[in-house]
């Protein structure tokens, strides 16, 4: 009991650390843009596609597969914000935006539709190691498990070293407060903008590749379910905010993967529950500030 | 050659007109302050200065460079510095980091250290504060600090909006010496305020913005004697 405890606790941290990573692209677009990017989950779709692609047709290595997915995802990621949101910067409705979201995910599903079919593709092996066994024999870890935890903590560790101590991270974090007084101190507004998307759509290509290799079958819907769960996470940890968001996307993983435990049917209900009843008890999540309006 | 021009400038926001065609120039070394009732648009001239609002007419020409289409974020690098209305300090930067963001644009690293000093030097208060985020500051603190930030361009010209607003009066008076060692150390100031006594008495000349439009200009001190100024902006 205690062994499988354990074991459930880890592959909890696993799932949660993709949640993580996939939070961290909504989170910093939501903290700099001011807007739910709700076509990120197709990204991470169009990602794994990218990395299916490249290895079992075009059968180049994993690491290059990585690299080709998580190129195009980012130019994908600065073309969407280009041509579907920026326009709307200024409107007069957050909603419009909001909305145009939703329609860029419909778009890039269909597309995939379109292009890949609806059939379900096997994802390929990216992480050929077959991970570790602890207290002799009782508990495995498989690699792609161990891999998962390692790149959300060193993703974790570099965003949050790239926001506090690089020039384009303190822009990132004055543009997030002021735009106007961005603008004022020299800071570009829209290339700012730009690259968070950039960052944002680079990070959902690795959560696809890792998402797909931990449950290997992609299809057009494949990033629908972990981005709307990210998203949850990104709100449960306080929506604007890189820990928060890191700490949203465990909890949820290891909430979902006990809730698996107890019921499958259920697990995705509970996930949902604790999305609600965090926001009744602190609305703004876990590690979120109320922003003061300034008069 | 004036150092900035305004020309002709009509700025609208939708269909409203804010500014109806106003023109006038700031020279080298000058304090020059634009005073006003609320609403007469005087946060929306400097905003257009600045570029963060495009006018419908009209230019704007720095050192001889029209930069009427300059985007906001070129402009602090050709030597123009923006202390907003409201002081927008990056309340959840420290001190330091928002000082450092002044400096964005330069890449002279030993210079921007002695430009920190010399801000320090200006505003003991800031470096007592350094590491603390700026949205603890009081709000004299945070003018200060507003001032320090745009001071960290090494700008040649520092356009001010509303720098006394919602301070006591002993702050009033403390930021309005700063203002003038500031201007004393060289740099051109255009100064918008409300509080017109206290504007008109450091400035060099003035301009009254009324709904739109200048309805008088000249020497800060004849203002200061003139009998409708003082009736409808310095009280008396």
């Amino acid at each position: 009991m205690k062994m499988s405890f354990i074991s459930y606790l880890i592959n909890g941290l696993s799932l949660g650390s993709v949640y993580a990573i996939i939070a961290l692209g909504y989170t910093m677009v939501y903290g700099i843009a001011k807007m739910l990017n709700f076509a990120h989950g197709d990204v991470i779709m169009i990602g794994a596609y990218m990395a299916l692609i490249a290895m079992s047709q075009a059968g180049l290595s994993p690491v290059i597969a990585v690299l080709i997915a998580v190129v195009v995802c980012t130019v994908l990621g600065v073309v969407i914000e280009r041509v579907a949101y920026k326009p709307l910067r200024n409107a007069a409705s957050s909603l419009s935006v909001l909305i145009t979201a939703i329609g860029v995910s419909y778009l890039l599903q269909n597309i995939a539709l379109l292009v890949f079919g609806s059939n379900a593709q096997t994802f390929p092996t990216v992480i050929e190691w077959t991970g570790i066994t602890l207290a002799g024999g009782q508990i495995s870890i498989s690699g792609v498990t161990v891999v998962t935890i390692a790149v959300c903590l060193v993703i974790m560790a570099v965003l949050v070293a790239f926001v506090q101590k690089t020039k384009p991270g303190q822009a990132m974090r004055a543009v997030s407060e002021d735009k106007g007084a961005a603008q004022l101190m020299g800071i570009n507004v829209n290339g700012t903008i730009a690259l968070t998307f950039a960052i944002g759509s680079a990070l959902a290509a690795v959560a696809g590749v890792l998402y797909c290799s931990a449950y290997p079958s992609v299809t057009p819907y494949t990033g629908a379910m972990p981005g709307i769960k990210a998203f949850v996470a990104a709100v449960f940890g306080g929506i604007g905010s890189i820990p928060g968001a890191f700490i949203g996307g465990l909890l949820l993983g290891v909430i979902e993967i006990f809730g698996r435990v107890y019921s499958s049917q259920l697990a995705d209900a509970l996930v949902f529950a604790v999305l609600i009843i965090v926001l009744l008890v602190k609305p703004t999540g876990l590690l979120g500030r109320k922003i003061q309006e300034k008069v | 050659m004036a150092m900035l021009e305004i020309k002709d400038l009509e700025v609208y926001y939708g269909v409203i007109q804010a500014i109806k065609g106003i023109s006038f120039e700031v020279n080298q070394g000058e304090v020059i302050a634009l005073i006003g009732a609320n609403g007469a648009g005087k946060t929306t001239t400097l905003h257009t200065i600045t570029g963060l609002i495009s006018p419908k007419k009209g230019s704007v020409v720095f050192e001889g460079k029209d930069i009427t289409k300059t985007p906001a974020h070129k402009i602090v690098s050709m030597g123009m510095a923006h202390v907003p209305e409201g002081r927008r300090v990056f309340a959840e930067l420290s001190v330091y980091e928002n000082l450092k963001m002044g400096a964005y644009t330069r890449k002279d690293k030993n210079e921007i250290e002695e430009s920190l000093a010399n801000v320090y030097k200006r505003f003991p208060r800031l470096e007592e504060r350094r590491n603390q985020m700026a949205g603890t500051l009081s709000g004299g603190e945070q003018q200060m600090l507003a001032m320090g930030r745009a001071l960290m361009s090494r700008p040649k010209i520092i356009l001010m909006d509303e720098p006394s607003m919602g301070l006591s009066p002993i702050l009033v008076n403390e930021i309005f010496d700063i203002i003038r060692s500031v201007s004393e150390s060289g740099t051109t100031v255009l100064l918008v305020e409300q509080n017109a006594k206290k504007a008109l008495s450091i400035a060099d000349r003035a301009y009254v913005l009324e709904t739109g439009r200048i309805t008088m200009e000249g020497n800060a001190k004849d203002l200061l004697e003139d009998d409708s100024i003082k009736k409808a902006y310095l009280g008396e």
